[in-house]
Formats: structure tokens, sequence, C-alpha cells
């Protein structure tokens, strides 16, 4: 897909230092955004939604698990990066779960999966390298 | 009277007269016939299509067939959306046969995802399930299910049994009539030729706070202002399912319950009104 996108719209959320580290050099030019509760409550028009990724069973954790992503990024595009991330080989497969239920196909739109199963401003994901659910 | 129930049999039993032909480019030793299916509306084209495969890869030699995909005017059809959309979307306006093009090489993966086993279709389509579960039921009735459940879902879509499916799909429509319907309704939007989004997702309600019902008409108010005439403008879009228009006044509670497809989704084309 459009490779080597990430560092313009997937970005860490500031908190507390965690987030500090570059996702690629590149990032240190582009600043991580960092929400107060009043950004998020005009939450329903921003371009971009805050993403929660969690690890489940044997999948590495993500240093950095909170993320502010494009709303038109794809399911596809966030296992890409995800992928990228913890260095896994490409041709792995990756698991992508909301609600700890069911995995949306990969040509969905992270905004459309906000829209409808977010709670409290983000989007509570969970990825795992072998099948979790169903 | 014909009662309701009825629709849901006329929804399982659509099918679409198509005609495959094989891709000019592919290499044959011999002359690809076209070959001719009649295809359910609510199943996917990679599991219905066997029959089509083999019968263009007699006439090829192996090293020449990879992974098979669908074509119609240019446009790559995805597996993974319901026939009776894709067609509803893509061909609703022109004449039948529907003519499809199949490849056996270059497939399009920014367009299509795989398809290597009956696996991944039994895979996307639970996993759609589940979601317009989430959404009708915060996923409580999928859940208390069985897995033999699930599996009878799946092995009614797959063998085309209508009544093997539906003795457990039921389940899935129901509500608590206090409330009058699903908690939201699960559906999906698809606009021809607008590459900004695959589809419009919302949380929709089926009943308004005054406690009327919502119809297709309010959701089209709500969710694409466009696609509804103002007053006194002609027509400009067709609001379709499966293969037909549904008056706007229709409850959208009462087309979830009949006229979504197996992955429990309603399923919306808009298409430009027919100029004709």
């Amino acid at each position: 897909m459009e490779d080597g996108n990430e560092k313009q719209v997937l970005s860490p959320i500031n908190e507390g230092g965690e987030g500090n580290t570059p996702l690629h050099a590149e990032t240190q030019s582009a600043p991580a955004i960092s929400l107060t509760a009043e950004e998020t409550a005009a939450g329903e028009t921003r371009r971009k939604i805050d993403v929660l990724l969690k690890a489940v069973g044997d999948t590495p954790i993500m240093k950095t698990k909170k993320w502010t992503i494009e709303r038109t990024r794809t399911v596809q595009g966030l296992m890409d990066f995800i992928k990228k991330y913890l260095k896994l080989d490409f041709a792995e497969q990756l698991f992508i779960y909301v609600n700890q239920s069911f995995a949306p196909s990969p040509d969905q739109e992270v905004g459309t999966l906000y829209e409808c199963f977010g709670s409290d401003g983000k989007l509570v994901l969970h990825y795992c390298k072998s099948q979790a659910w169903g | 009277m014909t009662d309701d129930k009825d629709v849901l049999r006329d929804v399982w039993f659509g099918r679409i007269p198509t005609c495959f032909t094989l891709y000019q480019d592919e290499l044959t030793e011999r002359e690809a016939e076209p070959y001719y299916l009649l295809l359910p509306r609510v199943s996917y084209l990679t599991l219905v299509t066997d029959k089509v495969r083999k019968h263009f890869q007699k006439v090829m030699r192996t090293e020449d067939i990879s992974e098979i995909w669908f074509e119609f005017e240019g446009i790559p059809l995805k597996w993974h959306y319901p026939i009776g959309l894709l067609f509803d979307l893509h061909a609703s306006n022109t004449s039948l046969p529907w003519s499809i093009t199949v490849h056996f090489k270059n497939f399009p993966v920014k367009d299509l995802l795989h398809c290597q086993s009956k696996d991944v279709i039994e895979a996307h389509f639970m996993s759609s399930v589940k979601e317009a579960d989430a959404l009708k039921h915060k996923s409580q009735v999928i859940n208390e299910m069985q897995k033999k459940d699930h599996k009878q879902l799946w092995m009614g879509l797959q063998n085309d049994k209508f009544d093997q499916f539906w003795a457990i799909n039921r389940k899935l429509m129901e509500f608590p009539t206090e409330d009058g319907g699903f908690r939201y309704i699960p559906f999906r939007i698809y606009q021809q030729a607008t590459s900004e989004r695959p589809f419009i997702q919302k949380l929709f309600r089926p009943v308004a706070i005054d406690g009327k019902p919502h119809t297709l008409g309010d959701l089209m108010k709500d969710v694409c202002p466009g696609a509804a005439p103002a007053e006194g403008e002609e027509k400009k879009y067709q609001v379709m399912i499966h293969g037909i228009e549904p008056m706007f006044e229709t409850p959208v509670q009462w087309l979830s319950e009949h006229l979504s497809y197996p992955d429990n989704f309603l399923h919306i084309s808009i298409i430009p009104q027919p100029s004709d």
C-alpha cells in the first residue's frame, strides 16, 4: 500500500513522555499532536481519530499504544504500520479486532470503525499474530 | 395476503444470469468458450464460481494460471462484497446477462483482497455477522450462540440452504418488543465511482426519540442527503437494495429484518438515475 506514509498520518500521542519516541527520523519535523479534552469534544469533524492499540497473547506490545490516525486510513494500512513498527516479517499474518470480537475487513476505514465502535473519544483495537476471536 | 416471511425467500433465491468470458490476453491452448451461470445475489463471487474456474482452466496451461479474479467494464469486482451489491452498484442498468471478464493474471492487489480458500470467505462472512450483531444487540445474540450455530449460518449460505440458514439467523433478527427494533441498524451505503470512501456506515437507530419508526427516507436525509430529490426536483439517484428501489416511507427496521444480506447488513447502492 502507500508505503512510508506512516510518518504523516500516524503520530504518537504525547503522554508523559511515553509517546515521544519518534517513529522515524522524519517524524521529528512533524510534532506529535497532543490532545486536550476540549479538542476531543469537537471530535466528530476532526480529520484524525485517536486509536489505542493493545496486543493479545504473545504478540509483542508496542511501546507507544496511543496514536492519532487519519480517518481515511484503512485497516490494512494500520496492519502494515504495526508490522513495520514491531519489525515483523511483512508476510506474517496480523489480525486486528474491534470490541474483542470481530476482525474488520482490511479495506475498511478506521474512521468508520471509530464512528460506530469508538468510546470515550477513542477506538480501542486489539492486534494479534494468530486468530484470537472467532 | 402474502406473509412478510415470503420476502426472505424472494431475497435468498434472487439470481443474476451471468456470462463469464476469459480476458482476451490470457493464454489458452484451445478457444475458451464463454460460461453461463445463475449467480445467487446473496452469495460471494469466489464462493460460487468453482465451475467457472475449472471451465477456463481446462483450456489453459498450469503455468499460465494464478489467482482468479473478476472484472466488469474495467472495474475489478470485490469478492468480499455480496454479488447482488456488486451488480446493483456497477451493472444494474446494463443489459442481461451480466457480462463478467475472468482473469488469471495480474491480480490487482490495490483493489482486491486475496481469496486463496473458502476459509477466507467464511472468516470475512462471520466477521460481518459479528459486526452487525455488535450494532444490533451489543454482540449478545451472537455471543450466546454456540460454535455449531455459527457453522450452520455459514454452511447454510455456502450450500444455498435457506431453512438451515434462517433457523439460526432468525435469532439475530429478534429484539425486545418494548424497544421497537434493534439498537442500531447495520447498514452500508455505497456510491458509484467515489474513490474517497469505500462506503458509508454510521450509527443509526430504527426508532426516533419521539417513538416514530425511522424510514429509509430519514436514513438518506441523515447519512446521504444528496441522494434524496429535493422538492419539485427530478430524481437524480436510485436508492437500490436487491435490485429494487424500496419506498422512502419504508421503516428501516423492517428493511433490516427483511432485506439484509446473510451477513446481516443492509447493503444500499446509490446509483445515478438512468437518463432514458
